[in-house]
């Protein structure tokens, strides 16, 4: 039985589509490659490259170590920061646990 | 930069008409997203010359040209590129000022990433200024599966859209007839969502996109950035990029320019040796020294001899095998690639990926490598690159000099001397990462498609820098001969000599005389490696004189864009840290060598 869940681009597999439910803007805490700084600015730049609500992107690669995530957003394919990856919400097709 | 110091006013309504229209004409400008061609649309319409590539950020200033529009001539500018013009990046500030103080826009947009690229367009509906769209890259919309109702979008957006390839120039002249038909339909200003929906509106209307197979090309796009596969295409692309630069630019030298200048200059120079009577002034200045009543062009250090030599004979072979590379990888889209690899690497040392890019321009010359460093946000990603660059990165042509020195004594030197260069940009990153206040943000690119690179275009670029080589350097060598020449006659140098001995022939190991090097080393660094050449160094002197040299104060075109891109505050440090590292280094290295 398949489900949709919701988790963070950091967790998708790479391969996996899924469409972007909300993205974390604000200063909260944060984990890894995390500096700090996602103020609206950050919400702004990923929404200028097409990264925002309604939209279904695709992970194709993350670098180890905490390194970036490479996305595919339509026929664009952009590179983000671990620390943004944790903070864009996905809604995704997956097993029921 | 001479757009700051016109005023700001908005657009005055006079400029345009009561239907839209533009009237009096006098200034255009190219704007649209990063990479979408703009540079290479710019140079099409005005036939002025840039430099242009496929990664997003080469225009980091702005260019202006000019174009004939009827019997007008018209100012064009190439604005860097934007997504928005809600400024949320030093480019999209410095776009969205621009605009206050242009006459029509024509808004060039990338066909193949259309929903992406009529965001902008949208905002600049919203403006009181005239608007065309120029559909670019039209010609990879068909392999791509994506097919454009060019009608329906023109009808849609209200303003003129004409498809576009400036890479050929095809769509140019027809988009250039309509400039006149350009209008400004002054749409209310709309929130950020409400745009959005009017392109997701447009796009259902006007594209359709079929499903396309992957090429060959798409496959190897995503292999070289996944990490299992990305970095082992790295190092191959790396050290093949390195092989081939060698092998041009040795081939070049051996099989060309050696042998006209042994066979065909030489000769002709002993001639005007023997004229000139063998000695004296003149002969010291224009031929130089002879060694066993030769001339030796990396020695005799006369304005005919080595100040002509140094430019052609030994540094010109490797600015053009280096700018061929460079340029092949950058029209390619490979660069972004390689960012997003080291951006692990890059993080400790308080920068991120991008910041290789111009790191790898600092291996041709420092001063568009530190123009390059706008490219990243932050003043402090900035100030770290920057000051990196000028200390650690050797330029094309101190990497030539140091080849043709150092290397003659065996290959392992010359890997010692980048070994060490390398060590330092390392070290000297994780230190500075620590020391300077601040955090980097994080990466977030556009990686571009690969695409396949015009000849044209890479000639052009290969072109416009060594162009720009030999016209920025040397007269600056051949000066910087003379005067070596006429402050030896002087005596001036064994003054400077005896004072600083301590530090040249005490920490660094060197005869008292490398102090000459070192000062003129603020000149052109190439001439100071080359003048470490009659000194009879060791291998191991000579390779602690490479560092210092390449290490210590950046040469005058270097400090002089150092002082416009970090403030004399930013420089002062800089030089600071460069003096500090320079004398620790170079004792090091001394006492281990």
């Amino acid at each position: 039985m398949k489900e949709k869940r919701q988790i963070t681009v950091r967790q998708m597999q790479p391969g996996q589509s899924g469409t972007v439910v909300q993205i974390l803007g604000g200063h909260g805490p944060h984990r890894g490659r995390g500096h700090g700084g996602y103020g609206h600015g950050f919400v702004d730049r990923l929404h200028s490259l097409g990264i925002r609500p309604g939209r279904r992107i695709t992970k194709v690669s993350g670098m180890f170590m905490w390194g970036p995530v490479t996305l595919q957003v339509g026929r664009a394919q952009v590179a983000i920061g671990y620390g943004m990856a944790g903070r864009i919400l996905v809604e995704v097709e997956g097993e029921k646990l | 930069m001479r757009w700051r110091e016109k005023s700001f006013d908005f657009v005055l309504p006079s400029d345009v008409g009561e239907d839209g229209r533009p009237m009096g004409l006098k200034r255009i400008l190219l704007m649209g997203n990063p990479n979408v061609g703009k540079s290479v649309f710019f140079s099409r319409i005005t036939g002025v010359k840039v430099i242009a590539s496929n990664y997003p950020g080469t225009t980091v200033g702005f260019t202006k040209g000019s174009m004939k529009l009827g019997e007008e001539e018209v100012e064009v500018i190439d604005v860097p590129g934007t997504y928005t013009l809600e400024a949320t990046s030093k480019a999209e500030e410095v776009a969205s000022q621009m605009l206050q103080d242009g006459d029509l826009v024509i808004n060039v947009a990338d066909a193949t990433n259309l929903e992406r690229n009529l965001y902008l367009t949208q905002e600049l509906l919203e403006r009181q200024i005239p608007v065309i769209v120029a559909l670019n890259i039209w010609d990879d919309t068909k392999h791509k599966g994506i097919s454009i109702d060019v009608a329906k979008l023109e009808e849609r957006l209200g303003v003129p859209v004409l498809p576009t390839v400036a890479v050929t120039g095809q769509g140019i002249k027809e988009l250039v007839d309509r400039i006149p038909e350009a209008i400004s339909p002054a749409l209310p200003q709309r929130t950020r969502d409400e745009r959005w929906a009017a392109v997701g509106d447009i796009i259902e209307h006007v594209q359709t996109i079929t499903h396309h197979h992957h090429t060959w090309l798409e496959r190897l796009q995503d292999a070289s950035i996944k990490p299992l596969t990305g970095l082992p295409i790295a190092a191959v692309v790396l050290a093949a990029s390195f092989l081939v630069i060698r092998f041009i630019g040795e081939g070049l030298i051996g099989y060309v320019l050696e042998p006209l200048f042994e066979n065909l200059w030489a000769p002709l120079m002993m001639k005007l040796s023997v004229a000139l009577g063998s000695s004296g002034f003149w002969h010291d200045m224009l031929i130089g020294n002879l060694f066993d009543g030769e001339i030796d062009f990396f020695q005799s250090m006369g304005v005919l001899t080595t100040g002509l030599f140094i430019p052609l004979g030994a540094v010109l072979p490797y600015i053009l095998a280096f700018y061929l590379i460079l340029g092949l990888l950058e029209d390619v889209g490979y660069l972004p690639r390689l960012a997003v690899l080291l951006d692990n690497l890059m993080h400790r040392m308080g920068l991120h990926g991008y910041a290789i890019i111009p790191t790898m321009l600092g291996l041709g010359c420092c001063v568009p490598a530190i123009m390059a460093t706008r490219i990243l946000e932050s003043k402090r990603e900035r100030f770290i690159a920057a000051t990196l660059i000028s200390i650690a990165i050797p330029c094309a042509a101190s990497q030539a000099m140091i080849i043709g020195l150092v290397g003659a004594e065996g290959g392992q030197y010359v890997a010692m001397v980048y070994g060490t260069l390398f060590v330092v940009w390392l070290t000297l990153g994780l230190i500075l990462n620590r020391a300077v206040r601040g955090f980097s943000p994080e990466l977030l690119i556009e990686i571009p498609p690969y695409r396949r690179p015009s000849w044209r275009g890479v000639l052009t670029k290969l072109w416009m820098r060594t162009y720009g080589f030999l016209r920025e350097a040397l007269p600056i060598i051949l000066l910087a001969i003379f005067a070596i020449g006429i402050l030896y006659h002087l005596g001036v140098f064994d003054a400077i000599a005896n004072f600083t001995a301590p530090v040249v022939s005490g920490l660094f190991g060197l005869p008292e005389e490398g102090v000459v090097a070192i000062v003129v080393g603020f000149l052109r660094k190439d001439v100071a490696i080359g003048l470490l050449a009659p000194l009879s160094l060791s291998a191991a002197q000579l390779v602690v004189g490479s560092v210092v040299l390449t290490m210590f104060l950046p040469c005058i075109a270097a400090f002089v864009v150092l002082a416009r891109e970090l403030g004399i505050k930013g420089l002062l440090m800089a030089i600071g840290i460069m003096l500090a590292a320079t004398v620790v280094v170079g004792g090091l290295l001394n006492l281990v060598l």
